[in-house]
């Protein structure tokens, strides 16, 4: 279990692009689909609360599925998991990037990335939507937010604060 | 590359890297992104550890490694500022807050995620991320999607993560093929 909690967040480590917002589809694949860990329910609330606390969104999720999963073992293991690749490959690889960054095949493949990161997001957002939001009052506070993201400068933790506060109102 | 071990003890740019990150980490909420302007803050104007043409560099490097943002880029610039034991540090200081602040909630979150008050403002919660994750994928959109091969790609992604389920990871191996045969020796695009 635990082995396997560190080589599934290792994975996901090694295949995430794009930041918190893009692991979600992967995190909910493996934790969700292949293990069965959490439930489609138990992720999506784990995701919004990994949107409330600091730090970095995945390394909350990471803590949150390992430590649910295996207490606080799990919580190390899987959150080191998910850090490790990264930890090996700048140790090995940043003296030579800053170069390699520059040729084109290495520029062809990072542009071939970028799109998939927005459909990683959307995927994510459509997951959420049909696990969680799916309903014309889900739908108002989801509008709302996007709203309001796109028309000022409102932060995203005040947001899902605000959310949170209509749900209780509304619900 | 220049070092700057020979300016200043190691051990104290380490520790400063260190405590740095780990303010940084227990103080933005919002994930990687969010952290930017205040890693740019504490590096480049507080302790002018490198400029900020070099910061913009090192966030792009980060950012083409794959993992945890806030992480990647801790890594790096530790790895710039102070080798090795930088990086450990640095990425030490930008993980811990949130590793601690989430072990000190989990309980209870667990525990009371079933009590009305708090299911209900969980319920709008979710949805608001729904309209965040929406955001994000339009403000990067127009980003990113300027070109036919672009939107060729995330179509592809939409078909294949939306529709037909793959593995996510999968998706990144086809755009990472994909984009090696769109994009190789067209550049400017």
């Amino acid at each position: 279990m635990i082995w396997q909690l560190f080589v599934t967040f290792a994975k996901i480590g090694v295949f995430a692009f794009g930041g918190g917002y893009a692991v979600i589809p992967l995190m909910q694949r493996e934790v969700v689909t292949l293990h069965g860990w959490l439930s489609a329910g138990q992720m999506v609330d784990v995701i919004a609360l990994s949107q409330m606390t600091p730090g970095p969104v995945a390394i909350n999720l990471a803590t949150l599925v390992g430590y649910h999963t295996a207490g606080l073992t799990g919580a190390v293991v899987a959150t080191l998991g998910l850090i490790m690749p990264t930890a090996v490959a700048i140790a090995v690889l940043a003296r030579f990037f800053l170069v390699l960054q520059e040729r084109p095949p290495v520029q062809a493949v990072l542009a071939g990335i970028k799109p998939m990161v927005i459909a990683l997001i959307f995927a994510a957002a459509v997951f959420i939507f049909a696990n969680a939001a799916s309903s014309a009052k889900g739908t108002i506070i989801a509008l709302t937010v996007l709203l309001l993201s796109a028309s000022s400068r409102w932060h995203p933790m005040a947001l899902i604060i605000l959310s949170g506060i209509i749900g209780i109102i509304i619900y | 590359m220049r070092n700057y071990s020979g300016q200043a003890n190691t051990v104290v740019i380490t520790w400063r890297l260190f405590t740095g990150f780990f303010r940084i980490g227990a103080f933005t909420v919002g994930g990687g992104y969010a952290m930017l302007p205040l890693i740019q803050h504490y590096i480049v104007e507080k302790k002018h550890w490198v400029d900020k043409n070099e910061f913009l560099d090192l966030i792009a490097l980060a950012q083409s490694f794959p993992g945890v943002i806030a992480i990647n880029t801790a890594a790096v610039i530790g790895y710039r500022i102070n080798g090795l034991s930088g990086a450990l540090a640095a990425m030490l200081g930008a993980g811990l807050p949130s590793f601690m602040i989430i072990l000190l909630l989990v309980n209870y979150f667990f525990r009371f995620r079933n009590n009305i008050y708090v299911s209900h403002f969980l319920a709008g919660a979710r949805a608001g991320v729904v309209g965040l994750l929406v955001y994000a994928a339009c403000s990067l959109g127009t980003r990113i999607l300027r070109n036919m091969r672009a939107w060729f790609i995330f179509g592809i992604g939409v078909l294949l993560l939306v529709f037909l389920h793959v593995h996510p990871a999968t998706a990144v191996i086809t755009s990472a093929i994909l984009g090696y045969l769109l994009f190789a020796g067209r550049e400017g695009s």
